[in-house]
């Protein structure tokens, strides 16, 4: 469960973000949806703890980022932009170092690994170092090194991002398992058929501004429009920055 | 909280060694250098200092005929008379050509003018612009000096006067220079190939740990783990640190065999670098490793790329060499408050050890002590400097 309060974030003479306020319920999948620039990553790294709001708060599962960041961090799995192994390690290594500093150790971290490796179909390379690994490879290692300590929440940086047709279908059916797993799920994205696709609930965000959230129907309803591609460029003013 | 430092440590230490390139780069042209090289330079020294004691030396006489006993003389000094048949104008052009570095032209008017006791004249031709002949020449003229001063000597007596009148003073030098302390120059870049083997074997690891994880995106996430930032940092720290040991040993080690190949007490050192001294060495570098670290990990943190990080670090190689060099350019001797200089203190107590000097164990302490405390603050400055938000950049 994440709640994020109000918050605002700037860099320089940027505003990143103004006075943001959403929350993502567990068991459910939340888009953040928004051209690029909008302010999702800096939501998203404010919610993971390496940046720090300058006004509001946010919590997970009732903890703040910010005075608790550690206890967060034990409660989230993060995907971030550009998935960033180790080259010098293999699939599985990458994924168990993690894992380690999770406090996962021995047989336990094993067998979750093993799970892992099949579950984002990995087999062929998991004993492979990460060096020559293709984009789509090196984000199933990353989501897997997201997912090792089973996280109550999944937090994921514009996750299907040069992907392809068939690993963006293994990234869809795993966001859905989790979520029947009761795990609170949150991502970015600035494709708004995927968002479609995906979430049961919608996050419109916009230089910094939440222009509207509410599930795809209650968008649908609020903005008068039979589509919700249409019901998001009308809540934007235009379609601009969007796929 | 440990366990985490130790989950770090570990995969950088296994990151690093799986890295070929870097680890020979680190491990093997690293410790190479500087002992081959120092022991090239050795024996360069060595060579100028026999060459210009007592070998052999080329001198080109033309009409030596006209001076047998000068020849003579320079032939009993150690010169190698080589007989030639030129003229003034011909001998410019050999010394001018560098066929010979010098030649001595003795005129044919020499026998009678030396006869009637005028000042005989001689040619001696060289090219004061030739470094490399210089040490010939003035050689040669210091003989010719002794032959004049012998055979004026004589004169004087065969005329009832005591040569002693014609010196009216007398320089009795007293040289305190040793051997060993004229090698100073070559045991200062022997501390410094010991510090930069050791530099160069953390260098990569450092800036893989941190321009490089933040080049590479696995910053991020590794900063969305429950682990402190100091529990981070400090684990990449010391791994750092163990390579640098690791290439500190594998220095001593090369020295210690290259050493044993170069006569060494010639310029007065220890002639044994044995494990007694390398170990002292040893022990005494230890706590550089983790100043090395931590000060070449709080400059690759400023960093935003792999390049840059190079670019920088490649000035912090240089800095150990300023205290190194501004005590062999003013002798500096060994004193309690230069203990306290990291690099300087490190330079002093090996040229110590190398020339078998006795080395107060409280320098030793001090040095050790006031090296270890200056890399635990770099090493909390390093921590701090990865909790910034710009970190990430």
């Amino acid at each position: 469960m994440i709640e994020v309060r109000a918050i605002s974030k700037r860099f320089g003479q940027v505003r990143a973000l103004e006075s943001a306020s959403f929350s993502c319920p567990d068991g459910k999948i939340t888009g953040l949806l928004g051209p690029n620039g909008a302010g999702k990553s800096t939501a998203l790294r404010i919610l993971y703890t390496v940046i720090r709001a300058d006004s509001g708060s946010a919590t997970i599962d009732g903890l703040d980022v910010h005075r608790d960041s550690l206890r967060v961090r034990e409660r989230i799995g993060v995907l971030s932009d550009g998935a960033g192994l180790y080259p010098n390690l293999s699939a599985r290594e990458n994924v168990a170092y993690f894992g380690r500093l999770h406090g996962l150790s021995g047989r336990d971290l094993n067998a979750r690994i093993d799970q892992l490796v099949e579950l984002l179909d990995i087999t062929g390379f998991a004993d492979r170092r990460a060096k020559g690994f293709s984009h789509g490879q090196r984000t199933k290692v990353a989501l897997a090194r997201a997912l090792v300590h089973r996280p109550p929440n999944l937090l994921l940086d514009e996750p299907s991002n040069g992907l392809d047709v068939m690993a963006t279908r293994t990234l869809r059916d795993l966001l859905r398992r989790v979520r029947a797993m009761g795990v609170c799920v949150l991502f970015s994205s600035h494709v708004m058929q995927e968002v479609a696709a995906l979430c049961d609930e919608i996050v419109i965000i916009d230089k910094g501004h939440v222009a509207a959230c509410g599930s795809p129907d209650g968008l649908r309803a609020a903005s008068g429009k039979d589509s919700l591609e249409d019901a998001f460029v009308s809540m934007l003013g235009s379609g601009e920055g969007l796929a | 909280m440990t366990r985490r430092l130790g989950i770090v440590f570990r995969k950088e230490i296994l990151d690093n060694f799986r890295d070929r390139r870097s680890l020979t780069s680190a491990m093997i042209f690293g410790p190479l250098f500087g002992p081959v090289l120092f022991a090239v330079m050795i024996s360069f020294a060595l060579d100028r200092v026999v060459s210009s004691e007592d070998a052999l030396i080329r001198v080109a006489v033309s009409g030596a005929e006209h001076a047998p006993n000068l020849v003579e003389h320079l032939r009993r000094s150690n010169a190698d008379i080589v007989a030639t048949d030129v003229d003034l104008e011909q001998a410019r052009k050999m010394v001018a050509s560098g066929i010979e570095d010098a030649v001595l032209c003795i005129p044919a008017t020499f026998a009678e003018e030396f006869a009637a006791g005028r000042p005989a004249v001689l040619q001696l031709v060289s090219d004061s612009a030739n470094s490399a002949a210089e040490e010939g020449v003035r050689r040669i003229r210091l003989m010719l000096g002794a032959y004049a001063g012998r055979i004026g000597a004589l004169r004087l007596q065969a005329r009832g006067v005591s040569p002693a009148v014609t010196i009216p003073i007398a320089i009795d030098e007293v040289d305190v220079s040793t051997p060993a302390g004229r090698s100073v120059l070559l045991l200062g870049m022997m501390t410094y190939f010991i510090i930069f083997s050791m530099l160069m074997g953390g260098l990569y690891l450092a800036i893989d740990s941190t321009a490089g994880e933040r080049e590479r995106g696995s910053l991020e996430p590794l900063l969305t783990l429950p682990v402190s930032r100091a529990d981070l940092i400090v684990g990449k720290i010391l791994a750092t640190a163990v390579y640098m040991v690791t290439a500190l040993a594998v220095t001593l080690f090369v020295f210690a065999v290259v050493l044993t190949q170069v006569p060494l007490e010639d310029l007065g050192m220890t002639s044994n670098f044995g494990p007694g001294t390398a170990l002292g060495i040893f022990i005494l570098m230890l706590p550089f490793a983790l100043l090395g670290a931590a000060l070449m990990t709080c400059v690759a943190s400023f960093t935003r790329s792999y390049k840059e990080a190079q670019t920088y670090l490649t000035v912090v190689l240089l800095v150990p060499t300023l205290p190194i060099l501004f005590a062999a350019l003013n002798t500096v001797r060994p004193s309690t408050a230069l203990m306290l200089v990291p690099s300087l203190s490190q330079h002093l107590v090996i040229t110590g050890l190398m020339k078998a000097e006795v080395v107060p164990i409280s320098y030793l302490l001090i040095s050790f002590i006031s090296t270890l405390v200056l890399g635990l603050l770099l090493t909390g400055l390093a921590t701090r400097l990865y909790r910034r938000e710009s970190l990430l950049g």
